[in-house]
């Protein structure tokens, strides 16, 4: 009854392997099958399915466990079984093998190659986009667009000016940033601003403005490419703080104290038909003088933490595109 | 073959053990247990006879994670991964739905759990030696289950998308972007670009919920298959300690630290102290 005699976890105890034949089930299906049709059309149809599913259930029942009552199950035909391999007469050709020793084809031998070989080709072809779909799209496109942050006589001379913006107006307010502008008047006829990012150039929390914001001079205005710009006055800012591990930097964003490695970030701005555009941001190790006539030594943006001279700046060597 | 009628609870039992007889037949090769005899000898395997408390810490670990993989499978049912509706769906589980503060509790406390107790287990091990040969392997793996672990932690703490778990992140990703030299790339890989957006909530949600969990559950599988394949080490200070000759009559007295421990080869701290009682 059980054509694989090498296996018998029941260690001969003689219980039946295999489920009785028995035709019952079928009965049992279209039992079942008029219950459901019989929901649906009529309560007829579904008693007959009820009684029918009730008989051949308790008749399968009854059949499935025969062997457990004792009872001898209906005998079942011996299937004819193949020759197994291994037997003399199953072999065809090649190399007699040793005991216990592997015979290996030269045909074996490059079916195994071809198929490590291809199936590595194939890996390599199913990995590499959906690696690259992973890893890539944080480096393209990212720098930072223009942004129109209002016209220049909102912004009072020698006073920073608390701005806030969407970076990607479609991704909605995850994409506020913060920018600190003071306006210094003119440079030689050309209007000088200093802007400086309010990210933390410890880890990246938003540094405040050591001083007061004029909240109820705020104003909210909508400019190009549907940006949302609130600008707030502050009266007597004295430097920025950062509320994180406290860092503290001057006017310029110098930092005069904690964990930041260098100066405040700035932006890149534009003038254009009299109002003041965003740019892209870049680094700052430190700023000589202030307002119009400082000194500024720049750098490409280089991340929160990261030094930009020094010694530790060549930790650094490349910063991903922008 | 059919049995000789015996009594009906016998009858029943047969009935009752039908079906994992039949899986066991299925998964099994001659002389070979299969997917029962497997759990069997997993359940009811030899340990040494002098094991304590200590050695539960890693089936609590375990348990934890399990926790924390059921409640996390729930909680990812009302979750929204957006920055528009992530803190919404998380005060939603919180407030209005049954019970969606004891899950959503379990969930973050259970977080905790996990990693002290990885700590508690990582800490008997070291204190038992139980590192050492033929374990090494294991303790490798636990490390990694040990940063897994860690990870999970943090990007977990991103979702409930609150001002603490905004700058957490904003924090913690730049840490990561210290690194030298690939630093700022690995920086830009784990925000999803330059700045924490959208994408960065949404790639966060996709490391916390299935591919690190199923990393995890793959190395504790690996974990779990040496400890019963090698067996649990027995404490330094056991008489039936690994390596040890069988102790035959007279158990040889302990003099202090210098007592010799001779080596039998691979043999000998394969063996489980049971078998040498
Ligand atoms: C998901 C996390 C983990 C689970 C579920 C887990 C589970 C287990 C279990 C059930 C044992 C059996 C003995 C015992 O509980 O003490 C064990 C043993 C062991 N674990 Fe872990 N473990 C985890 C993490 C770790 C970590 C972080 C380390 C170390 C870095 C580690 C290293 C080991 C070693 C070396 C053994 C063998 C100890 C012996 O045979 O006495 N495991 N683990
Ligand atoms: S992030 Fe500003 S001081 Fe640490």
């Amino acid at each position: 009854m059980n054509p694989r005699h090498d296996v018998d976890p029941h260690e001969g105890q003689g219980t039946a392997h295999e489920p009785t034949p028995t035709i019952w089930p079928v009965g049992f299906a279209v039992g079942i099958a008029c219950i459901f049709v019989g929901l649906i059309i009529s309560k007829i149809v579904l008693v007959v399915g009820v009684v029918l599913t009730a008989i051949f259930g308790f008749l399968w029942i009854r059949d499935a466990t025969r062997p457990f009552r004792g009872e001898e199950a209906p005998a079942e035909p011996e299937p004819s079984r193949a020759l197994p391999p291994g037997t003399p007469a199953a072999r065809t050709s090649g190399p007699d093998p040793g005991q216990g020793e592997i015979v290996r084809f030269p045909r074996s031998k490059f079916l195994e190659a071809t198929t490590l070989g291809l199936g590595g080709l194939i890996g390599v072809i199913v990995t590499a986009p959906v690696l690259g779909f992973t890893v890539l799209p944080p480096f393209i496109k990212q720098g930072h667009p223009k942004i129109d942050v209002g016209a220049i006589e909102d912004f009072p001379e020698n006073k920073f000016v608390i701005a806030t913006y969407l970076l990607k107006p479609e991704d909605g307010e995850v994409s506020r940033r913060t920018a600190y502008i003071r306006n210094n008047g003119f440079l030689d006829e050309s209007p000088s601003f200093t802007i400086l990012s309010n990210r933390c150039v410890h880890l990246g929390c938003p540094v405040q403005v050591n001083g007061l914001p004029l909240d109820d001079e705020a104003k909210t205005e909508k400019t190009a490419g549907d940006n949302v710009v609130t600008r707030i006055p502050t009266a007597a800012a004295a430097g920025f703080g950062c509320p994180c591990h406290g860092g503290q930097y001057d006017t310029e964003g110098n930092r005069t104290a904690g964990p930041p490695v260098r100066a405040l970030d700035r932006y890149q701005f534009e003038i254009v038909d009299g109002r003041l555009l965003l740019g892209q941001t870049f680094s700052v190790s430190d700023v000589d003088g202030t307002g119009a006539e400082a000194k500024i030594h720049t750098y490409r943006l280089a991340g929160p933490g990261q030094h930009v001279d020094g010694p530790e700046g060549w930790l650094y060597p490349v910063q991903p595109p922008r | 073959m059919a049995n000789k009628p015996q009594g009906r609870s016998h009858q029943l039992l047969q009935i009752l053990l039908y079906p994992l007889n039949w899986l066991e037949e299925r998964t099994s090769l001659p002389g070979r247990s299969g997917i029962v005899g497997g759990i069997k000898y997993f359940l009811f395997r030899k340990v040494p006879s002098d094991i304590s408390w200590g050695h539960t810490l890693g089936s609590a670990a375990l348990t934890a994670f399990i926790v924390q993989a059921v409640t996390g499978v729930i909680l990812a049912m009302y979750y929204k991964p957006d920055p528009n509706s992530a803190y919404e769906s998380i005060r939603h589980i919180t407030d209005d739905l049954w019970a969606g503060w004891l899950v959503r509790g379990m969930h973050r406390w259970g977080a905790s759990v996990f990693i002290i107790l990885l700590f508690l287990h990582m800490g008997r091990v070291f204190l038992y030696g139980a590192y050492k040969y033929p374990r090494e392997l294991n303790w490798i793996i636990g490390v990694l289950i040990l940063v897994l672990g860690m990870m999970e932690g943090f990007f977990g703490y991103l979702l409930p998308w609150d001002q603490t778990a905004y700058w957490a992140t904003v924090v913690g990703v730049n840490l990561q972007a210290t690194g030298p030299f690939v630093g700022p790339f690995l920086g830009d890989v784990l925000r999803g670009g330059s700045e924490i957006g959208p994408d960065t909530l949404a790639r966060f949600y996709s490391l916390h919920m299935l591919v690190i969990p199923g990393a995890l559950a793959a190395l504790i599988g690996l974990h779990l298959w040496l400890v019963v394949r090698i067996g649990v080490s027995s404490p330094p200070w056991s008489p039936t300690e690994a390596g040890r000759p069988e102790p035959g009559p007279p158990p040889a007295p302990r003099k202090g630290l210098v007592a010799p421990a001779p080596r039998n080869g691979l043999a000998a701290p394969v063996s489980r102290g049971a078998r040498r009682r």
